[in-house]
């Protein structure tokens, strides 16, 4: 059963690799240009999210030493770096994973405290996780209510109208989409990736971390999550995004935050800076003209 | 891109014939339906094979589609499909109970001393109190052992397989420790109502009809309310031919399984002890000595039609298994407890972001398999009118095989309840008719073992062939 999906994702890795640069040209890549300046001018006034000198340590190792990023609203922040650079790590501690050593955050200018994954959803912060996170084996309804499920008078589950609230969510998200009947493992990969937004914006997220939101998906997928991503900015949800993928960063992100040895190099508009500055602040730390250096920039 | 898809989607349903149009349309589940027709043609099979060596009354000319062994095979398979229903809720959830016939046998011993040794004595035999404390603490044992297993396996960490082959070991040695190697008989005789042996544990004809009506009107009260929620809500509808014929086939079941039981005498001589007692003169019949007859009339054999008889109607213990059916469906399908124990065993990971307490609900699910294990041993004991800590060797093993047969993944996330009743039936169905066929108990396992792989095997081959 499970051979199929995984053979499915490895193809579509393939395919996509080569046509990637190519994508990048299309006209999918230049409608996302042209909303960077629109929406892109310098963020102002107070933040959505300001996480200020996280340091996290296990062990001997830093995992994050003073970190510090911010996202504004209807903005899509984009977190770079190796594997083992920290930014997974950093987000951790923004959702709840993960119990910071040093440093805090602050929603909306206010310092809040956030130890669990409760938490950060009291706050209005939802995650999507790579593996997604959904139970493969109920319907699309039954995962978008998992844990806070609609109840009738009599303690009953009102499976009618979580559909009804289920229906309205995906409309909006995924307009085509009609499959609410079945089992949510036997729709495609984007499909699924739009469940689980729907989960997490749902109950009024207003920061949504997505973890390597396209890494599992096709070409035509990873649009449809791309066009979803626009979608949430536009409704004022501000979005980290993490991502190895240059070319999905580029299309989706306002600004990008490189890190590199759990600190930050730098912090840039996606318009002012490349794709090979960038690949040179992940590789070396080295932070261009177009950047605003943080601790972890090389020094000359 | 539109165009593309609309061509290409459009030929197939035009292509899709009246069956797969039908079967789309009522929603039934192909795989249950399967079940249900190789169920049937077990059935049918024993049947003409049965009468093929012995002539009876059956439907076929044998002796298994008779009134009698169905009556019989719904009471023999109602401990098993009891404790089935639970165990579909743990393979579900990724765990699995191997305890539960160890477990049965220490309950209904602990029960049966408590019932024999100690309140018989103390109360005076027959005290009413006697039953109800000794159904009271069937189920506290069954669930408190159960909770124990889920505590170990979610709390210590430990596998449930090892936890409870561990009980499997442990609890008949309780068993036998508590029954000191005896068989504890007799039980007391309130309580020996709950094994359907006796006149009194028998619902007659009158009320399994008004039975049989109730749910009737609950079943179609169900479609006409389901449909009128959905209307309210602008969903799509089922055709109205198919919600009719939904509600028709399942009044038809339960009329028909009602006449069936309906159609199954009292034994002769408790019929005569009835008339004795009741000191009414059975009226001479026309005598008649074909060896089918099973009823008296005065000092005669006679065909059942004639003279005095009294028919049994649904048993207490197949009321029992029913409605534990139907409560449980309702707890899977309509509770949230339910929608956590699939999610759960859809994705752990999920279900415990998703805020719920994984832990918890598997000690929970574990208590409650030792609840319906505490239910069977109520049946049991009182069927058997003794306890002894032989009482649930290898239920275990039918208990699992009835789950798996029913199309319950040992993978997690995939299971119905009513699927695991099938299970039981079909089970139980074997056995039964391969003692009518006079075969050896080694014949009965091998193909019960053969029906067990055969069953997987066929249930994969389904998946793999609607994905």
């Amino acid at each position: 059963m499970a051979k199929t999906p995984a053979k499915k994702t490895t193809a579509a890795k393939k395919i996509s690799k080569p046509v990637a640069p190519e994508t990048h040209e299309t006209p999918v890549a230049v409608t996302g240009s042209q909303t960077f300046k629109q929406t892109r001018a310098q963020p102002e006034g107070i933040p959505l999210i300001e996480m200020k000198e996280i340091s996290i340590a296990f062990g001997g190792i830093k995992a994050v030493d003073h970190a510090s990023i911010n996202l504004f609203p209807g903005e899509v922040v984009g977190l770079l770096g190796h594997n083992g650079a920290g930014k997974s790590t950093l987000i951790k501690v923004l959702s709840g994973a993960y119990k910071r050593d040093a440093g805090s955050i602050h929603v909306e200018g206010k310092e809040v405290t956030i130890n669990n994954p409760r938490d950060a959803k009291g706050h209005g912060i939802e995650t999507i996780y790579q593996t997604l996170a959904l139970a493969d084996n109920v319907d699309a309804a039954a995962n978008l209510y998992l844990g806070r499920e609609l109840k009738t008078k009599m303690g009953t589950l009102d499976d009618v109208a979580m559909e009804a609230e289920c229906r309205k969510v995906m409309h909006r998200l995924n307009p085509n989409f009609r499959r609410f009947k079945e089992p949510v493992m036997k729709l495609s990969g984007g499909q699924r990736q739009s469940v689980a937004i729907a989960r997490a914006i749902h109950f009024n997220a207003r920061i949504l971390i997505m973890d390597e939101p396209t890494a599992a998906l096709g070409p035509q997928e990873t649009a449809q999550v791309g066009e979803l991503i626009k979608q949430l900015k536009a409704e004022g949800i501000g979005i980290f995004l993490i991502s190895h993928d240059l070319h999905d960063v580029f299309d989706l992100a306002d600004r990008l935050v490189v890190m590199k040895n759990g600190k930050v190099v730098g912090t840039a508009s996606t318009k002012d800076v490349d794709h090979d500055e960038v690949l040179g602040m992940i590789i070396a730390g080295k932070c261009p003209p177009g950047a605003i250096p943080g601790p972890g920039a090389m020094r000359n | 891109m539109t165009n593309t898809t609309s061509t290409s989607q459009g030929p197939a349903l035009e292509q899709e014939g009246p069956i797969k149009k039908f079967f789309r349309a009522t929603e039934i589940d192909t795989r249950i339906l399967g079940m249900v027709v190789a169920l049937i043609l077990v059935w049918c099979i024993f049947d003409i094979w049965s009468g093929i060596i012995r002539p009876n009354e059956g439907l076929f000319g044998g002796s298994f589609l008779t009134p009698r062994n169905l009556w019989t095979l719904l009471v023999q398979t109602s401990s098993i499909a009891v404790m089935s229903t639970g165990m579909v809720l743990l393979i579900v959830l990724r765990q699995i109970d191997l305890s539960v016939g160890s477990m049965l046998s220490l309950v209904a011993v602990a029960t049966g001393v408590l019932q024999v040794y100690q309140l018989g004595p103390s109360l005076g035999v027959g005290h009413p109190a006697i039953w109800v404390l000794g159904v009271v603490m069937c189920l506290a044992i069954g669930t408190i052992i159960g909770a124990f297993n889920g505590f170990l396996t979610a709390y210590a960490k430990i596998p449930a397989f090892i936890v409870t082959l561990g009980g499997l070991i442990a609890y008949s040695g309780v068993a036998f420790l508590l029954a000191k190697g005896e068989t504890v008989a007799p039980m007391d005789q309130n309580f020996s109502v709950f094994g359907g042996g006796v006149e009194r544990s028998w619902l007659g004809p009158f009320w399994s009809w008004i039975v049989a009506f109730i749910a009737c009107a609950a079943i179609i009260y169900a479609i006409v309310n389901g449909r009128r929620q959905r209307q309210r809500f602008g969903f799509p509808l089922r055709p109205v031919w198919a919600e009719v014929f939904l509600a028709s086939v399942g009044s038809i079941v339960m009329l028909g399984t009602t006449l069936v039981m309906n159609s199954y005498a009292w034994p002769p001589k408790l019929i005569e002890n009835f008339a004795k007692a009741n000191s009414i003169v059975i009226p001479a019949g026309i005598e008649n000595k074909d060896g089918k007859a099973i009823c008296m009339a005065a000092e005669n054999v006679v065909r059942c039609t004639e003279g005095f008889i009294l028919y049994t109607g649904y048993s207490l213990p197949a009321l029992i298994a029913i409605g534990v059916c139907l409560v449980m469906t309702f707890v899977a399908t309509r509770t949230s407890f339910g929608r956590y124990v699939y999610a759960t065993g859809g994705n752990p990971e999920a279900a415990e972001l998703a805020g719920i307490n994984t832990k918890w609900l598997t000690v929970k699910v574990f208590a409650l398999m030792g609840f319906l294990v505490g239910v069977s041993s109520i049946i049991s004991s009182a069927r058997l009118n003794a306890a002894t800590n032989a009482l649930g060797q290898t239920n275990e093993l039918y208990v699992i095989a009835a789950t798996v047969i029913g199309g319950t993944s040992l993978a997690g996330g995939v299971g119905t309840i009513y699927g695991a009743m099938i299970g039981a039936l079909m089970m139980q169905s074997i056995i039964s008719g391969m003692s009518l066929l006079n075969l050896a108990a080694a014949y009965q396992n091998m193909v019960v073992g053969g029906v067990l792989v055969l069953a997987v095997y066929l249930d994969q081959l389904y998946r793999r062939n609607v994905k």
